[in-house]
């Protein structure tokens, strides 16, 4: 349960502030795929890495399964990014010396579990997006849609509740896009809550809701599932 | 995060970058290679050098003689000190250079006037015949002794007792031969001695040139230093005219130089390994650097401050660590080769190995910490955005 209340946050970017999001509130379900759509410069991404606990707000209270976001400490911060949110980016952000089963492995590391059960897990998801005859490869022996599967896997590792991806299909192409944006349809159907962000009103079409951000503020808000009923 | 995956990530980084790593480590290798070598070899010529003084005897007095031709001792006021204030033996000799020849052999050599007892208080060893008997010095025999290296420049061997040798157009019997001397400070090895009286008679000179004396034990060497500047004040009447050296004395400033040389040298091989640290530090920050990105997504997966300061803080003690392990090795064959070339007995100790692992290993630390926390308070949505 994602919880967000007049989210505010400011850049100084030389002499002139910039307000990336100016008042957001929002509030996401356990379960729900949201897209969150709007130009570039529009602050969707601040608002994502909000969400997923890698920059603070400046202003308004951000509440992530009941507990204030604010308070939490750096270590805390750090708690959840490895827990209970799993990163899909549109650079895919694997490491490159890295195989693809070591990058799915990294996370669990960082949990500190041992090496029977890390094997195992990495080993699953890396089975689930299709890449099991591919795990002892680097990722520049992949292709983007192969490389975008990993990343995926390696969101999943944690068994995370939600999974945040930032533009995931804006490097593939129409193809592999649709396999990604399938997958993440499959994930959603299991009980994973999704929030994606893009410009491209293909790919929101896929989310239950669409979020429309525009100069830092929401200015649509189209619900699916209750436009439906 | 355990800390034997961070010991892998460290290697696996490290290993990425072969040429950096290797050439980052040369910065230790080097500090560390002149540490065991220059602390071993200074520790083995100390330890060469004391034991050589103490070999010579550390009751032995020297007294050289610097007087006017008409100030001089004889041999018998010499040996009235025998005996008396704490001195037990007493020596003297005088020399020159001159050239000795055999058949057609001629080698510019010390020829060395001495009394009976020189071979006692000096220490010198015989490897053929005998040394001088009191005989030889009263009846001024034209008998000589020689250094190992002159027997064999001009006979080929050191068997050659009871051959001739010419000095200064004078004919001598060779009747002992003087084993090879290993002092660095004093060396027999080229000198022809010939009986004391026979020389002076040579070279018509009555001074002596020194006079040796042996203490009657170690705590009797302050008493017997002061009997002979008396003797040789009173003999003498100048201060001027003589030197009196103590052999303990010698040690002991010998003592004092070389520890001032150890701390030199290890305090010169310690700025190196300092400047090999700053070489870490440099590179470690170049590193970070580069790897923002990889922090970022570190980060982003769940790496808290302290797992990306644990691995960039191993990287650089691993770099040291192996850079001062391979200096060490390094170190133990240069060793050996300057034990060959040297001929000293050179030993790494475990200490000096101890102390060039453990002061790499402090570098690796005192460097890799700045760059290390630079990596860790990354905020890692700065990092991830870094391009």
């Amino acid at each position: 349960m994602i919880e967000l209340k007049d989210i505010r946050k400011t850049y100084i970017m030389g002499e002139t502030e910039v307000h990336a999001l100016n008042g957001v509130s929002l509030n996401i379900d356990d379960g729900e795929f949201v897209a969150v759509i709007g130009p570039s410069g529009s602050g969707k991404s601040t608002l994502m890495n909000i969400i997923g606990c890698l920059d603070i707000a400046d202003e308004g209270t951000y509440k992530l399964d009941g507990n204030n976001v604010n308070s939490l400490s750096e270590y805390e911060l750090g708690v959840v990014r490895n827990k209970k949110v799993g990163f899909i980016f549109q650079q895919f952000n694997l490491l490159p010396k890295l195989t693809a089963f070591e990058n799915v492995e990294l996370p669990l590391i960082y949990q500190g579990l041992h090496l029977g059960e890390r094997k195992k897990r990495a080993e699953e998801c890396l089975n689930k997006v299709g890449l099991g005859d591919r795990m002892d490869h680097k990722p520049t022996e992949l292709s983007g849609g192969q490389q975008q599967r990993v990343a995926i896997a390696r969101a999943l590792a944690t068994e995370p509740t939600l999974i945040l991806a930032d533009e995931p299909t804006g490097n593939l192409d129409t193809k592999s896009g649709k396999e990604i944006m399938q997958m993440l349809v499959d994930l959603n159907k299991e009980g994973k809550g999704i929030v994606l962000i893009t410009h491209d009103q293909w790919v929101a079409n896929q989310a239950d809701e669409q979020i429309k951000i525009v100069d830092g503020k929401i200015a649509v808000h189209k619900d699916k599932r209750r436009a439906a009923k | 995060m355990k800390f034997s995956q961070a010991l892998k990530m460290a290697f696996m980084s490290l290993k990425g970058n072969k040429m950096r790593s290797f050439l980052t480590m040369l910065g230790i290798i080097i500090g560390v290679l002149a540490v065991t070598l220059l602390i071993s070899i200074v520790q083995g010529a100390t330890s060469e050098l004391t034991g050589q003084v103490e070999d010579l005897g550390s009751n032995l007095l020297i007294s050289q003689i610097t007087s006017p031709k008409d100030v001089y001792l004889t041999i018998d006021d010499v040996e009235e000190l025998e005996g008396v204030g704490g001195v037990d033996i007493v020596a003297a000799s005088k020399s020159s250079n001159a050239t000795a020849k055999a058949g057609t052999e001629n080698e510019i050599a010390t020829i060395e006037g001495v009394t009976e007892k020189y071979d006692v208080i000096m220490k010198l060893d015989m490897l053929n015949g005998r040394f001088f008997a009191s005989m030889d010095v009263e009846a001024k025999t034209q008998n000589a002794v020689i250094g190992h290296e002159l027997a064999m420049d001009l006979y080929g061997t050191t068997n050659c007792v009871g051959n001739s040798i010419n000095v200064k157009g004078k004919d001598f019997t060779v009747i002992g031969v003087l084993e090879e001397a290993d002092s660095m400070i004093t060396t027999t090895d080229n000198t022809v001695f010939i009986p004391l009286l026979t020389y002076q008679r040579m070279f018509n000179d009555k001074q002596l040139g020194a006079i040796y004396v042996s203490a009657a034990s170690p705590d009797a060497v302050d008493m017997a230093e002061e009997t002979i500047e008396e003797f040789m004040l009173k003999e003498l009447g100048d201060e001027d005219y003589y030197n009196v050296i103590n052999q303990s004395a010698i040690l002991e400033v010998m003592d004092k130089m070389l520890g001032i040389m150890t701390s030199l040298l290890t305090g010169i091989a310690a700025i190196s390994l300092v400047v090999g640290g700053i070489g870490i530090m440099n590179i470690m920050l170049v590193s970070v650097s580069e790897r923002t990105r990889e922090i970022g997504i570190r980060k982003a997966i769940g790496a808290q401050k302290g797992d990306i300061m644990t691995q960039f803080l191993i990287e650089s003690v691993v770099l040291s660590v192996a850079g001062g392990l391979i200096g060490l090795g390094l170190g133990i064959v240069g060793l050996m080769i300057f034990e060959q070339l040297m001929n000293l007995d050179l030993a790494l100790t475990f200490g000096t190995a101890v102390l060039a692992i453990g002061f790499s290993a402090g570098v690796g630390i005192v460097f890799g910490i700045y760059p290390a926390n630079k990596a860790a308070n990354l905020k890692p949505i700065d990092a991830l955005r870094y391009e």
